[in-house]
């Protein structure tokens, strides 16, 4: 496979791989052109409303339906009783666990909030008024509240989570400097802009689902097992996504209800999940603890680290958070040692949120980095830099790149660290305390594989066509950017189509692997045509330069021609009208040559089983961020404001530094809602989320965001992915935390160990 | 489906007449009665539309007072220079409360009448037991998490604060709330709970907010409005003060000031205390200081908002350093 040269970043202005352009659908966006799944017009439409537990733990005795069947509009009730037929389906992975029923509304519940009954009705609102009248009665068992609960215990140790080398507890003993800390995190929820829901429409033993998804084939696939049907019968439709933020890779509950409401009526069926039972219907990011104990030398060279890591997860699955997944591959360290524990307590489970495991990992540990220079009175940046750690320490191997050191130099001299002054509270306007600090954040590259098409038409447009996404990262744009570089041909000649189970396989768009592994299938596919033209012009019969004696031909800005130059100069249009062609389609994926069976390839774009994590290799790849923040804290109200930002990324080669900038960004703004605003409120005598709505769950406003300076310090990894770069969607918020409560500690010599820091802990 | 009638009434006496049957709201912006409808806590038999009444939306400056119409918006009331002019606390605290696209929609009279952020009261399906939207059936926040509640005019069967930001300028400032048929104090106008937090204001069945009229004063020129919590916009307060001065010919010694709180009581509450502590003296920090600790005066806390007791004089004393500072560059 031919590798373009790779530019240096930012420089390409003609919209080929590293241009900033704007988002192509950006305007059908913002003029409400873009269609979202609960816009499609489908005739013949029924609306489903859920009902959810209001007990966090017991079983359902009985569903009174009397009063919502009666109810004017209604069409059916589904609750416990109902069996819907659906049996499990196989995990991420695509191991199927033993055959058994799987019941979207079960008798048992497990949290307060979960789904037990839903309304179906000829309108939204008619089955909304009639899921009030659903009468549930419940035998109510003890509930665990939380993590907090002292019925929740210490929780289960995840071997498989245990990482270490050297002997840690020794080292940190005989450390002349130490610090022993626990930090916390509570339940954080995504809040995507565009709240969950689909429609599903049969089609005889045809299933279509508009649904907002990260992942369309992983999501068929998990449908089509629930109803035991083919994969290849069931689609899903998503062009557009409001927003997913790891919420939106998989089916749910609610979905096997819809899907199965549309069944049993034989009609297509919409559920919209409103806003608070979306805090609800997924989870979001788990509460976690963490105890962290440093040992360092005098001099702070780091001689031991100890993590001890507590997550909260569901009564019914074992979903790790995993606090330990920074800490061991941020620094230098010869001793280390880290265990984490799930603790089941009555919530649904807990899922994937931005930069899962790496960032309350790194807001643990870039906590602690910070309490151990306070500690050794030493410029937090200097010891960062003290420590910094050459190679991969957990796994032995090399970086592949790492500037994360660059970042830590060059962040600091954009944002002036030279300035601060090292005691706490020695800053400060008038009132106003000012505070400084530092978060370094990490994010793993996972590559995997995936599949894509180019198709020429005769009118010359070059059309890319992937089942990937596009939930605002901006595939659609660096897709057509990729094309057309590879091709040779002006970005405005390529369109883009995405989002639909029935186009060539993807990997989901999660863990920020998207954007490289699906920029690899593009670029492959996209070269293949343009050496398929070439072969064409060349050898049809038709074609003009057949009889030109040229034995290569270049194709550029849209233009073929002979390398050397001279004789004809063919458009796409002109050559495929020549070729008396309609359409060219060429299907390239980046599955190894040996694994391409049917088999092969179904595994590969509807489940994790082919992807490869940092260190499969001989190297150990990730990304980088160094965040330095500068918070305002007013001394007597404890009302923190976030002034100044400056973070430096390594994250590769940036294929559309625009879009790039804009998911750093993004990812910082939710990190600064992390610090000091998002906390879901849970009531302590029935677990319910009593905040969820957008005016009480808080997540930042314009106002709370000050002007933010990103900057690039990458360059090309091209072990990492086709194109040199590594994932960018994740690694912005992680290590944002902790550099705003390093500040806010700088400010007030206040170390709030809790988060969000919300004025009354400052006050 | 719930049916509810639907009345777009054209004039103010068919409007009255629509509210005196039981069921009826008013609808005016929307913006608090569409949402407690969606959540439950509002059904209403029959909607009565006043929002293209006319002759309700006026703002005029008299020289003894300023009047507001009941359908004037949030927005035009906030932008309005002569109140800008006249009573800077009321401008502010408009601008300072909900988002700019609630305040284009939402209207002055709805605003006054805007109910509790208690998440228990919000919460009908979940949570049964709320005096205030069923009497007698008891009160969820009590052992539940109160951060956000009142520690200022609680009684045991309710503390649910009352959330208005405007209501803190006008229970300062001596508003009075025109019913039409008869004028009442703002101060007045609300009810503590006791035990009949169901019952907020003294509105009768077919009474309704016609408008609002604030005296001047020099104490209202002089004004702020401070409002303290953890997001920058587009938050209730943790707490909030309004707070005018007047001084005397002297430049030092206080003549009047107005201390209303917000965030932190059950009604939109003035802080006589402070004032009486006030009037007479000379403003020094110390002064200040103490008067502002008696704004807590009978204050009754929970376990998740005793933050509100020591944030409640900081508030008003800064809000007092901000008004003394403004006319002489420094404290008198
Ligand atoms: C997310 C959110 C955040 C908010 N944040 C803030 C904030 O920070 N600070 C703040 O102060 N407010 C805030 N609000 C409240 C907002 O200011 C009120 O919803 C709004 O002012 C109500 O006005 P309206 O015209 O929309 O009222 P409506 O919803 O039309 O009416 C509200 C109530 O008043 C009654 N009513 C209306 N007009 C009259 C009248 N003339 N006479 C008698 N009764 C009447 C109605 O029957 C109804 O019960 C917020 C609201 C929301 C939804
Ligand atoms: S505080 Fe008042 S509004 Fe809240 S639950 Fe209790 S009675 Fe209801």
């Amino acid at each position: 496979m031919t590798i373009m040269p790779p530019r240096k970043h930012g420089d390409a202005s003609d919209g080929m791989v590293g241009g900033r352009l704007t988002r192509f659908e950006g305007s059908l966006k913002l003029t409400g052109a873009a269609t979202y799944a609960l816009e499609y017009p489908i005739d013949n439409l029924a609306h489903a409303a859920l009902v959810q537990s209001t007990i966090a733990a017991g079983r359902v005795v009985s569903v009174d339906v009397t009063r919502a069947l009666a109810s004017p509009g209604v069409l059916m009730v589904l609750t416990p009783e109902d069996d819907l037929g659906l049996r499990v389906s196989a995990d991420w992975q695509g191991n199927r666990p033993e055959d058994k029923p799987y019941h979207p509304l079960p008798r048992e519940v497990q949290f307060n909030g979960q789904s037990i009954a839903a309304v179906i009705a000829e309108s939204r609102e008619q089955a909304t008024e009639a899921a009030k009248l659903v009468v549930v009665t419940y035998e109510e068992t003890s509930p665990v509240m939380s993590i907090d609960d002292p019925a929740a215990g210490e929780g289960k140790l995840m071997d498989n989570l245990t990482i270490g080398w050297g002997d840690a507890e020794a080292a940190l003993a005989a450390s002349p400097v130490r610090i022993e800390s626990e930090y916390s995190t509570p339940r954080e929820y995504h809040c995507a802009m565009e709240p969950h829901g689909l429609t599903a429409k049969w089609d005889g033993d045809e299933l279509t689902i508009w649904e907002p998804s990260q992942w369309s084939h992983g999501m068929a696939r998990m449908y089509a097992e629930w109803f035991a049907m083919d994969y290849e019968k069931v689609r899903i439709i998503s062009p557009y996504i409001g927003g997913g933020f790891g919420s939106k890779g998989q089916p749910l509950a609610y979905g096997a209800v819809a899907v199965a409401a549309a069944r049993k009526l034989g009609r297509p069926v919409q559920l919209a999940v409103t806003r608070p039972q979306n805090f609800t219907s997924y989870g979001g990011r788990a509460a976690t603890r963490q105890t962290i104990a440093l040992g360092a030398s005098e001099d702070g060279v780091l001689q031991a680290i100890v993590h001890r890591g507590r997550t909260e997860t569901s009564v019914y699955m074992d979903y790790p958070e995993q606090t330990g997944a920074a800490t061991p591959i941020l620094y230098k360290v010869e001793n280390f040692s880290s265990q984490s524990r799930v603790v089941p307590v009555n919530t649904v489970t807990p899922g994937a949120l931005r930069g899962p495991g790496k960032n309350p990992s790194a807001y643990g540990i870039e906590s602690a980095m910070e309490e151990l220079a306070y500690k050794l009175d030493m410029d937090p940046l200097e010891l960062r830099l003290k420590n910094y750690a050459d190679h991969d320490y957990q796994s032995g191997k090399p970086w592949s790149t790492r500037m994360l050191r660059e970042a830590l130099t060059q962040g600091a001299a954009a944002f002036g660290w030279e300035k601060r002054s090292q005691q706490p509270r020695s800053m400060r306007d008038g009132k106003t305390l000012i505070g400084w600090g530092i978060g370094c954040g990490t994010f793993p590259v996972i590559r995997a594989p995936s599949e894509a098409m180019i198709r020429v038409l005769a009118n010359g447009r070059v059309e890319v066509v992937s089942g990937s996404i596009d939930m605002g990262q901006g595939t659609y744009t660096i897709l057509a950017q990729t094309a057309a570089e590879a091709l040779g041909v002006p970005v405005s000649q390529v369109d883009v189509l995405l989002g639909d189970s029935r186009m060539p396989g993807s990997s989901i768009a999660g863990g920020s692997m998207l954007a490289g592994s699906i920029t690899g299938a593009v670029h492959k596919a996209a070269i293949a045509a343009r050496d398929e033209l070439i072969g064409l012009a060349l050898n049809e019969t038709g074609s003009p330069f057949r009889d030109t004696g040229a034995n290569t031909l270049s194709l550029v800005g849209g233009r073929i021609e002979a390398s050397r130059g001279g004789g004809p100069s063919l458009s796409l249009q002109e050559l495929m009208q020549a070729l008396g062609r309609d359409e060219l389609e060429i299907r390239r994926n980046t599955l190894a040559e040996n694994a391409q069976t049917p088999d092969d390839q179904k595994q590969a774009w509807t489940t994790m089983s082919k992807v490869q994590g940092p260190t499969s290799g001989d190297l150990s790849m990730h990304s980088w961020a160094a965040h330095f923040v500068e918070v305002r804290i007013d001394e007597d109200f404890g009302t923190i404001r976030v002034s100044r930002m400056v973070s430096a990324f390594d994250c590769g080669r940036l294929y559309n530094p625009k879009l790039v900038e804009s998911q750093w960004k993004g990812g910082i703004i939710m990190g600064i809602g992390q610090a000091l605003l998002e906390e879901g409120v849970v009531d302590p005598r029935n677990g319910r989320t009593i905040n969820s709505n957008m005016a009480d769950y808080l997540v930042p406003t314009n106002a709370d965001i000050p002007d933010i300076e990103v900057i690039s310090v990458g360059v090309p990894d091209l072990d990492a992915s086709t194109l040199g770069g590594k994932g960018v969607g994740e690694v912005g918020i992680v290590g944002v935390a902790p550099a705003i409560a390093n500040a806010v500690f700088h400010a007030t010599g206040k170390r709030i160990r809790d988060l969000p820091i919300t004025l009354e802990k400052l006050m | 489906m719930r049916d509810f009638s639907y009345l777009r009434a054209s004039t103010l006496d068919e409007a009255r007449q629509a509210v005196l049957q039981a069921g009826a709201s008013i609808l005016a912006g929307g913006t608090t009665l569409i949402d407690l409808a969606k959540c439950g806590v509002a059904e209403p038999e029959t909607v009565v539309d006043i929002s293209h009444l006319e002759g309700l939306s006026g703002i005029e400056v008299t020289p003894q007072s300023v009047t507001i119409g009941a359908l004037s918006r949030m927005s035009d009331v906030a932008d309005h220079s002569g109140i800008q002019a006249e009573m800077p606390a009321v401008s502010e605290s408009l601008l300072l409360a909900a988002s700019a696209q609630l305040r284009n929609m939402a209207t002055i009279g709805g605003n006054v009448m805007q109910r509790t952020r208690c998440p228990y009261f919000r919460d009908p399906g979940t949570f049964p037991a709320c005096n205030k939207r069923n009497p007698g059936s008891g009160c969820s926040a009590l052992g539940g998490i109160t951060r956000n509640h009142a520690v200022l005019g609680t009684s045991e069967h309710c503390l649910a604060s009352n959330p208005g930001d405007l209501a803190v300028a006008l229970v300062a400032f001596d508003a009075v709330v025109d019913l039409g048929s008869r004028r009442v104090p703002f101060d007045e106008f609300f009810l503590l709970p006791g035990d009949t937090p169901d019952r907020e204001t003294v509105l009768q069945p077919g009474e309704m907010i016609i408008g609002l009229s604030i005296p001047k004063s020099a104490a209202a020129k002089n004004s702020t409005y401070l409002k303290v919590r953890d997001r920058q916009s587009y938050e209730f307060a943790a707490a909030s003060a309004a707070v005018g001065l007047e001084l005397e010919d002297d430049g030092r010694t206080v003549r009047d000031i107005r201390v209303g709180l917000g965030g932190v009581a059950t009604k939109p509450w003035r802080a006589r205390a402070v004032e009486q502590a006030l009037i007479g003296k000379v403003l020094d920090d110390a002064t200040i200081k103490a008067a502002s600790l008696l704004a807590m005066e009978g204050a009754v806390a929970q376990s998740d908002n005793t933050y509100k007791i020591d944030l409640v004089p900081r508030v008003v004393a800064r809000a007092i350093e901000t008004v003394s500072t403004d006319k002489s560059g420094g404290l008198a």
